[in-house]
């Protein structure tokens, strides 16, 4: 089984983060960057599929700058095969980016094609399910178990109030929700590996896409708590604030 | 909330931006383990302290993570680093708690390390890859009741026979003592007073006449098993000699090899408090501000983060000669000494900066405290260090 897994580079979700000069993008220097978390769920996943068939081939596939090659050693270091890092500084439009990585995948013979359910940088939802329906592919999004069988998958997905079973034929999509592993830490042993697998660059230029980024803002510092009194006396005033300043009942 | 759950994930310190003289592969090594250490030792190291109890069930974890005898060549399991990725693994283990590390620098540095620098290939063969995996635990007896800075005035002897050994004597201070397989241990096979006779032996703790006992009351290293061996007519095969030692030398090269980790491992520890006080610093509130806004502790901060700076570019260069093979004993003593002094005083004062809740085990920077005043007197007092930093400046030696 041939499996590819879909990487981006994100900033680490406990930096503290400061907007750039521009206004519209982050400034990174000092911000120390790891693999998209979503996106370890799916290299972990496909690391067990690989080792429970005993044989296949998976491939790590990153849109980014050259500093996502160090990403991308993350994943050869947990044990992913080789890498491909399309070089580009990426772009707002998820439908450029999503083309870009379809272009790379299509024709080569992937079984599987895993993606975490979303970016935790900008929460974009979208590269996974439009590179499925540009590479004409079924997709089940936001799995929380995965089992492969003879050519076809069944997944779990969680609902509300429920768990949502589901099968499809492959080749086919995933996109990983947390739930459906622990990813693996590295060994030390598979990060001097990975400097030996091989991480192949080429150069990709992304259309200039119809959406823009015009301004990002940090949320509001958060205000000082309000202790309004203690024990069963304060219980009124503290429903009397909860509706009328908090506004949550 | 498991006792020792306060600090929140800890981010390393980096003043001197020295993660950009480290390597892809180093930091990756370094993140990996610091990771590791989040996950499983932190959630139980509180208790374990408390309860006197090394975290047993940790070993195979650590084990397939790889860092048992790290530095050691691939052919024999081992993950094959440079020195800098080893003190990094020692850094981050001491960041969670001294006798973790300790546990690591004596499998690797002090069993694993003699049997491949002094033991034959089927020594090596044998009892490398288990240890590596973790399936053996060792442990390293120099150390006796009445030797301790002067280890060549050992009484434990090993006797010729015509098929064989046999030790008598007894260890002190032996860290992983009690729960160890297997045991490196020094012997005279000459006369009390020829230190050149002294051989390492590879015992089998299951040996008839060896026994490991628990020592008890320790208010440091709470969480490390530290025994006193006793070895009474141990008879052991003609191959349990390592057969390239020789002299005081050989247990001292092993010593060399302990203390590059620990001097390491103490900056880990000082990173720990150092993190914490600044946490406690930014969130405790007196008279109306942080106290991090008193000039008292911003004094203590600054003093914290510029000793661990210094000792950060001593060990890194530390490692960077060790690599090159420039490395002498006595540069050793030098980030020993002064790495662990460092980290003691910023545990300290982390400590005293924490008010009363410092004291609590819910909070680190006490249990590192307690912890480094057995680093500081383990592996060459922290005096024996200066001593031998004196007789390389003079030529004299005063002790």
């Amino acid at each position: 089984m041939k499996i590819a897994v879909c990487l981006k580079r994100v900033p680490d979700t406990t930096a503290k983060i400061v907007v750039g000069g521009d206004g519209k993008s982050i400034d990174e220097s000092g911000v120390k960057f790891v693999p998209n978390p979503y996106d370890e769920y799916a290299l972990e996943a496909a690391i067990a599929l690989k080792e429970k068939a005993g044989a296949g081939e998976t491939v790590v596939v990153a849109l980014g700058t050259d500093a996502a090659q160090e990403t991308i050693r993350t994943a050869l270091a947990m044990g992913i095969d080789r890498g491909v890092l399309l070089q580009s500084p990426g772009s707002a439009d998820g439908f450029e980016v999503a083309k870009a990585i379809a272009a790379e995948l299509k024709g080569q013979g992937y079984d599987l094609i895993l993606f975490g359910k979303m970016a935790v940088d900008d929460y974009n939802h979208q590269v996974g399910v439009m590179v499925a329906e540009l590479l004409e592919l079924p997709c089940v999004s936001a799995v929380s178990a995965l089992t492969v069988e003879g050519g076809a998958l069944t997944a779990e997905r969680e609902i509300e109030g429920g768990v949502e079973q589901l099968a499809c034929q492959l080749p086919a999509v995933v996109t990983a929700d947390k739930g459906i592993n622990t990813p693996r830490l590295p060994s030390l042993k598979g990060i001097m590996a990975a400097k030996k697998k091989p991480l192949e660059t080429k150069p990709v230029s992304l259309g200039a896409g119809s959406i823009t980024v015009t301004s990002l803002a940090l949320p509001p510092e958060r205000q000082a708590g309000k202790i309004v009194g203690e024990g069963p006396d304060a219980v009124p005033a503290l429903v009397q604030l909860l509706r009328t300043e908090a506004k949550v009942i | 909330m498991p006792v020792g759950t306060a600090t929140s994930q800890f981010t390393g310190v980096d003043f001197y931006h020295l993660d950009s003289v480290l390597s892809e592969e180093e930091r990756a090594i370094r993140d990996t383990v610091r990771a590791w250490v989040d996950e499983h030792l932190m959630p139980v190291i509180g208790d374990c302290y408390i309860q006197g109890k090394f975290p047993k069930q940790l070993i195979p974890g650590m084990a397939e993570l790889g860092v048992l005898g790290a530095n050691l060549p691939e052919e024999y399991g081992c993950a094959g680093l440079n020195n800098v990725a080893y003190g990094l693994i020692m850094q981050e283990l001491e960041r969670g708690d001294s006798g973790i590390r300790s546990f690591a620098s004596v499998q690797g540095a002090l069993v694993m390390y003699p049997i491949y620098a002094f033991g034959s290939d089927e020594q090596k063969k044998k009892w490398l890859p288990s240890l590596a995996k973790g399936t053996d635990i060792g442990c390293f007896g120099l150390t006796e009741p009445d030797f301790g800075s002067n280890p060549g005035g050992m009484i434990t002897t090993a006797k010729e026979t015509k098929d064989g050994w046999v030790l008598n004597g007894t260890k002190m201070w032996i860290t992983n003592g009690s729960q160890a397989t297997v045991a490196v241990v020094w012997a005279k096979t000459g006369a009390v007073d020829d230190a050149k006779s002294i051989r390492g032996f590879i015992v089998p703790t299951d040996t008839k006449g060896f026994t490991g006992k628990d020592q008890k009351g320790k208010l440091s290293l709470r969480a490390s098993d530290t025994a006193e061996l006793h070895l009474e007519d141990v008879h052991l095969p003609k191959d349990a000699v390592l057969p390239k030692s020789g002299g005081l030398k050989s247990p001292l090269l092993c010593l060399t090899q302990a203390r590059y980790g620990i001097s390491w491992g103490a900056i880990g520890a000082a990173m720990a408090c150092y993190d914490e006080a600044v946490r406690y610093a930014k969130n405790r509130i007196m008279f109306g501000k942080p106290i991090g806004a008193t000039q008292i502790q911003q004094v203590r901060l600054a003093d914290m983060l510029t000793e661990i700076t210094k000792a950060q570019l001593l060990s890194l260069q530390l490692g960077r000669m060790k690599d090159a093979g420039t490395m002498t004993p006595q540069h050793v003593s030098m980030a020993k000494r002064n790495n662990v002094n460092m980290a003691t005083e910023c545990a300290r004062e982390a400590r005293r900066l924490l008010g009363a809740n410092g004291i609590l085990a819910e909070y680190h920077s006490m249990r590192h405290m307690a912890n480094l005043e057995s680093v500081y007197t383990y592996e060459g007092t922290h005096d024996m260090h200066s001593l031998i930093l004196g007789q390389e400046i003079t030529g004299i030696a005063a002790y």
